[in-house]
């Protein structure tokens, strides 16, 4: 006789593990707009379904608790319904067994909190004011509302030039975005319901290294009027090439010696190398924009010399100051921050970091910035100091990992407590207070002390890569709202009490993402159109394929793959390299169209004016 | 081109056909629901489906090209499994009561479960009931809706008012009106155009028919009957009749028939219309009145709910005429009470009409009168006029061509044409050329304003005439949608008329919302041709010709915009105001 069997899982264990992934996969990619109320129904039928049957409040409260929300969704619930829905809640969280109980209850008693109008609508009027938003995920979620299954239909037709035709409709910066989007549009992308998103930013990046050199559309008449946009950056130079394109002419003035802003200033050469961002720039002013360089906001010329001179004036001056550390010592030598370190690195001012040790502080896509460019420059040794997990850093999955990949070193659940000097008010090192992982508040895990003693790390450069503001007193000065380190705006990107006067971008936004200043810049550009009295639209002609009919078979994603990491830290080329073409043809064939299939072609598939 | 092969059958077909299209050049009609050309290519009713031959997944025919070498079943033993399960699905959300609804014989969703055998329905039936006023001009039943959009897609499409739209996610998505509003506060125009485009019997006008039935049956009441010029293009396709026999003097005996006191010809008021406007338009013209915006003709109701609604400033620029509706309303219970020598408020004024918004325009507080009520009590549509002779068991075929009765019984060729677009303009043209100069001009001269086709050129149809020194710049348009266009265009000043005439429903009240419905056709241009043959074949096709209506001036009204004329027969509309 055996005592012990070896546990192996049935046929149907396995088709319900894989079918939890699908599901998993599936709520990833909700659409927004969802009626919550029914989400909420749907997930306690999930709940329920789960339940063991030992305990009372979990095998009968759940099932009760759904049926009082089908009231509500059927029109039969009163406002006793919402308050017995609450009392079973509670009920059921604080007499539930285990979790199985207890957490669905919970889900339901959140939502009765947090979406209380909801249900307060269904119940009072018998209806839903949700409708679904955003019928083509991955246009919605991008902020410039780019035609992408457009441009990945004509990738995966070879029709690469066509396709940077079509992005540019939206975004003047097809190239850059290959390189560095952020790609807010994969985070939905409804291919994840068959197996895994699209590599958007992929087939963009495939498209802009295989289009050649593509002309900007003729622009429009000229209409005689001037506008000024202070600032050329992603956001500057998109709204300049917007109003070149709508007949206006366009002076960007930027302090410095040359375009892009943060995109050449801030994001290091091997992950946007230069003359790949010159394609977009010079694309840009191939429409007639003209640039002013060396005058600074405030000191050389004021927003009312502008708006005197111009006949609207755009602020776009992103967010280039950095926040401090608030520690003392803070302006010993060798302390700075990522925003000049790295902006001295595009100005062409490679320091030599050979034998030196480098701290940086903060995890996000700077902080990363700073650490890869560090280690290029030599660095004996480059360390991350960051409060919480990696888990939690803000900085992309793939930064991080690039980051690991050529040598950083992590130290995370360090929080910094000091600064050491040496003679000559140089730094020497930083002391750190280790820190544990604690409780979640608002959707993100806190830190607390461990109450051990604080760490020392030695260190020759210490960089600060905690987060950005704008220098705002010249704009106060000028009447300009400002606050919370922004300009504040209207949502149409312009002032109750100064007409013409208008801002976009992170200046505008606070720290955000390349896209977004591009999105801002399309916003402003049309409504500085209306200001001027015209209504100039945006159009692409460029026909996109029909539809592919292929059944949707699972494929796996194509992701882009780097140069070695040992051969890479050596130099500031680029890291990652392209798509083959047959690669970008597969992953094109796996975007499900969105446009043609679906809600999509009822209803807000395709925007092809703005 | 392309090759391709349909059931077996290798055709060469346009490469931009849908495989509908194609597959229809092949003579096979595959079925559809949801589908409507140009309009609704959503692909949401999933009976079109093909099979294309190595392809796991059947896809729609409707929105979906076909491509070289493509292999297609239409009706494959999958096609028609699938198909078939689709509709029964369909059905399940379907209130299925097809005696008591008045779509039944007339029904898309009908045809297709009869066509593909389905003897009973496997799922169990839950049905949506959305509140609705049953005393709105029209109804829907949700308990018949079967979510095809189309009703969405017309009224934003086509008629620019976009009064429907799609509400709820999930399976609870229904179809409403737009912005969680009750019908009765939307802006709808009641053009009807989404009735003559559901596929079923979701939406329908109110049923007034019984009202006209019980003032038959009053021994008290006088029923006075008239018909618009664009109800004769149309009644006689539910009856079987060809044009030619379908005429104007058949619907006057069928309503005889039922028991109608005495009947009129809206083309006679359509006549008095155009004397008051005509004239109105010369004097507000030379006036001057009309230096920054164009006089706008006010005979088509939705148009005015339309205006009302979305452009209030421009409401001082409709001509204050009535619409020969309320006319003759006005006529048939003052100048006709007294003739017959009854009092006002013995006589029922019924019109026949191939609208919905004349419902709702007969009930508007500025058509009550103290002394006699509303101007028209009843308001039929070409539809209930259809029932009511099937009701009253009358053999269309053994119809007699009658006149009208004395003494409103002239009606030019002026008068017809109102039923189609560019006809009001046409119409008003001829008087006002003879206002000015005192002549007549031939009656042709101002067919520049007639439609080119069904929706040609964005439903727009300009024109400028020289009238000794005087340059007259006209338009005529219609569809809503493309109004809004045009009067976009106008306040931004690209161009400039005159006077413009507007209809709410494409190709004007031929193409009414109150026709007979024929899913996928659109048969309002056709239906014109037939108002301009009959234009060409009477003898008088000039509106300040017709004797009647000049009688009538000489003993009643004394002059076109007299004092009494503007107390019977003009009105002034009111921003915003839509009862």
């Amino acid at each position: 006789m055996s005592r012990l069997k070896i546990a192996s899982p049935t046929r149907a264990d396995i088709v319900m593990e894989g079918l939890y992934k699908d599901l998993e996969r599936r709520i990833e990619s909700s659409q927004p707009g969802l009626c919550p109320v029914d989400m909420a129904r749907a997930f306690l039928e999930l709940c329920y379904a789960q339940t063991c049957g030992k305990c009372v409040p979990c095998r009968i409260g759940l099932r009760q608790l759904e049926y009082l929300i089908q009231d509500v969704l059927d029109g039969k619930a009163t406002m006793e319904t919402l308050k017995l829905m609450e009392e079973t809640a509670l009920s059921i969280m604080d007499s539930a067994d285990c979790a199985i109980g207890y957490e669905a209850a919970n889900m339901v008693y959140k939502g009765l909190i947090g979406y209380r109008d909801d249900y307060v609508e269904h119940i009072k009027n018998g209806r839903c004011t949700c409708t679904t938003q955003q019928p083509v995920p991955c246009v919605s979620f991008c902020p410039a509302h780019v035609d992408i299954p457009g441009y990945i239909a004509l990738v995966r037709e070879g029709r690469y030039a066509d396709a940077i035709r079509l992005i540019r409709k939206d975004n003047p910066f097809p190239t850059t975005c290959g390189f560095i989007c952020d790609h807010p549009c994969e985070a939905r992308c409804r291919r994840d319901m068959v197996d895994d998103a699209v590599n958007i930013r992929g087939l963009k990046r495939m498209a802009a290294d295989f289009a050649g050199e593509v002309d900007p559309p003729e622009c429009a008449p000229s209409t005689g009027k001037r506008v000024a946009i202070v600032g050329g950056g992603p956001g500057g130079l998109s709204a300049a090439y917007y109003l070149q394109l709508m007949g206006h002419q366009v002076t960007v003035y930027e302090m410095l010696p040359e375009l892009g802003g943060m995109l050449r200033y801030g994001i290091p050469n091997y992950r946007l190398p230069k003359n790949r961002l010159e394609d977009d720039i010079n694309a840009i002013l191939k429409t007639g924009v003209q640039v002013k360089h060396g005058l600074k906001i405030g000191p050389d010329i004021t927003i009312h010399e502008l708006r005197e001179q111009y006949d609207a004036v755009l602020i776009s001056i992103g967010a280039s100051a950095d926040k401090k550390l608030g520690l003392e010592n803070e302006d010993a030598e060798g302390v700075l921050s990522a925003v000049e370190f790295l902006r001295g690195v595009g100005k062409g001012e490679i320091l030599d970091l050979t034998g030196k040790e480098v701290v940086v502080v903060g995890g996000g896509n700077v902080s990363m910035d700073a650490v890869r460019t560090a280690k290029r420059m030599g660095a004996k040794k480059v360390s991350i100091l960051y409060r919480r997990r990696r888990y939690d850093m803000t900085a992309l999955p793939a930064e991080v990992e690039g980051a690991i990949a050529e040598g950083i070193e992590l130290q995370t659940l360090k929080a910094p407590a000091s600064i050491d000097v040496g003679e000559n008010h140089q730094i020497k090192g930083i002391y750190a207070t280790p820190q544990m992982i604690s409780l979640i508040k608002n959707g993100r895990a806190s830190v607390k002390p461990t109450g051990e003693p604080d760490v020392y790390i030695p260190c020759d450069i210490l960089i600060r890569a905690i987060g950005q503001d704008i220098e705002t007193s010249h704009f106060e000065e000028a009447g300009i709202p400002v606050a919370h380190g922004k300009i504040l705006t209207q949502n149409t990107g312009d002032f109750e009490n100064m007409p013409g006067v208008f801002a976009g971008g992170d200046c505008a936004s606070g720290p955000a993402s390349a896209i977004s200043a591009i999105a801002a810049a399309k916003v402003v550009a049309a409504n500085i159109d209306e200001y001027l009295g015209y209504h100039h639209v945006i159009s692409c002609d460029v026909e996109i394929p029909e539809a592919n009919l292929e059944d949707r078979t699972p494929c796996g994603r194509v992701n882009m793959t780097e140069r070695e990491a040992c051969e890479r830290i050596c130099d500031f080329e680029g890291v990652e390299n392209c798509m083959t073409e047959n690669e970008a043809k597969q992953e094109a064939s796996r975007c499900l169209r969105c446009d043609h299939f679906g809600y999509g072609i009822f209803k807000g598939g395709r925007n092809k004016i703005w | 081109m392309v090759n391709i092969t349909i059931d077996g059958k290798k055709v060469q077909v346009r490469a931009d056909m849908t495989i509908m299209e194609a597959a229809a050049q092949c003579g096979i009609p595959i079925p559809k629901l949801c589908y409507l050309k140009g309009i609704n290519e959503i692909a949401a009713c999933r009976v079109c489906v093909v099979e294309l031959e190595g392809k796991e997944k059947l896809i729609t025919s409707c929105n979906n090209v076909v491509q070289e070498g493509m292999v297609l079943y239409t009706n494959s033993p999958k096609v028609r499994r699938h198909r078939k399960k689709t509709v029964e699905l369909i059905l399940s959300q379907h209130d299925c009561l097809c005696a008591t609804c008045p779509r039944s014989g007339n029904c898309s969703l009908q045809k297709i479960a009869n066509d593909l055998n389905i003897l009973e329905v496997p799922f169990k039936q839950t049905l949506e009931h959305q509140a609705w006023n049953k005393n709105f001009p029209f109804i829907k039943r949700s308990e018949k809706c079967i979510k095809c959009m189309r009703c969405v897609q017309i009224c934003e499409k086509v008629q620019g008012l976009g009064i429907w739209d799609v509400e709820g996610t999930g399976s609870r998505t229904t179809v409403n009106v737009a912005g969680h509003k009750t019908i009765e506060e939307a802006d709808c125009s009641l053009c009807g155009q989404c009735i003559t485009h559901c596929p079923v019997g979701a939406l329908t006008e109110r049923d007034d028919t019984e009202k006209v039935w019980d003032a038959i049956e009053d021994n008290e009441k006088i029923v006075v009957a008239q018909v618009a010029p664009a109800v004769r293009t149309a009644w006689g396709e539910e009856l079987g009749l060809p044009p030619g026999q379908a005429t104007i003097g058949r619907i006057l005996d069928a309503l005889k028939r039922m028991g109608v006191d005495y009947v009129f010809d809206t083309v006679f008021s359509a006549d008095l219309t155009i004397m008051e406007e005509a004239n109105e338009f010369v004097e507000r013209f030379t006036k001057g009145e009309f230096k920054d915006r164009p006089m706008f003709t006010s005979c088509c109701p939705g148009w005015i709910r339309f205006i009302k609604s979305q452009y209030p400033h421009l409401v001082r620029y409709l001509s204050t005429a009535k619409s020969p509706q309320q006319m003759f309303g006005a006529v048939m219970k003052t100048y006709y009470a007294e003739k017959l020598g009854v009092s006002p408020d013995k006589i029922f004024t019924v019109s026949v009409m191939p609208c919905v918004a004349k419902k709702g325009e007969s009930e508007m507080e500025l058509y009550y009168e103290e002394y006699a009520g509303h101007d028209v009590d009843a308001v039929i549509t070409t539809r209930e006029l259809v029932k009511m002779i099937r009701s009253a068991h009358i053999k269309p075929e053994g119809l007699r061509d009658i006149e009208s009765d004395r003494p409103m019984q002239d009606g030019t060729g002026a008068g017809v044409i109102f039923g189609a677009t560019g006809g009001v303009m046409e119409a008003a043209l001829r008087t006002a050329y003879y206002v000015i100069k005192g002549k007549n001009a031939p009656a042709d001269a101002f067919r520049a304003v007639r439609s080119l086709g069904f929706n040609a050129n964005d439903g727009v149809q300009e024109a400028e005439f020289k009238i000794d020194d005087i340059m007259v710049r006209t338009a005529a348009v219609s569809g809503l949608g493309n109004t809004r266009k045009l009067l976009d265009k106008i306040e931004r000043g690209e161009v400039q008329y005159d006077f413009v005439e507007v209809m709410a429903c494409p190709g004007g009240c031929v193409g009414g919302g109150g026709q007979p419905i024929h899913d996928g056709e659109e048969r309002a241009f056709d239906r014109g041709r037939q108002l301009y043959y009959l234009d060409v074949n009477t003898n008088l096709r000039y509106s300040h010709e017709n004797r009647d209506v000049l009688a009538m001036y000489e003993t009643y009204f004394e002059k076109p915009n007299s004092h009494k004329a503007h107390m019977l027969l003009h009105t002034e509309h009111e921003k915003k105001k839509m009862k």
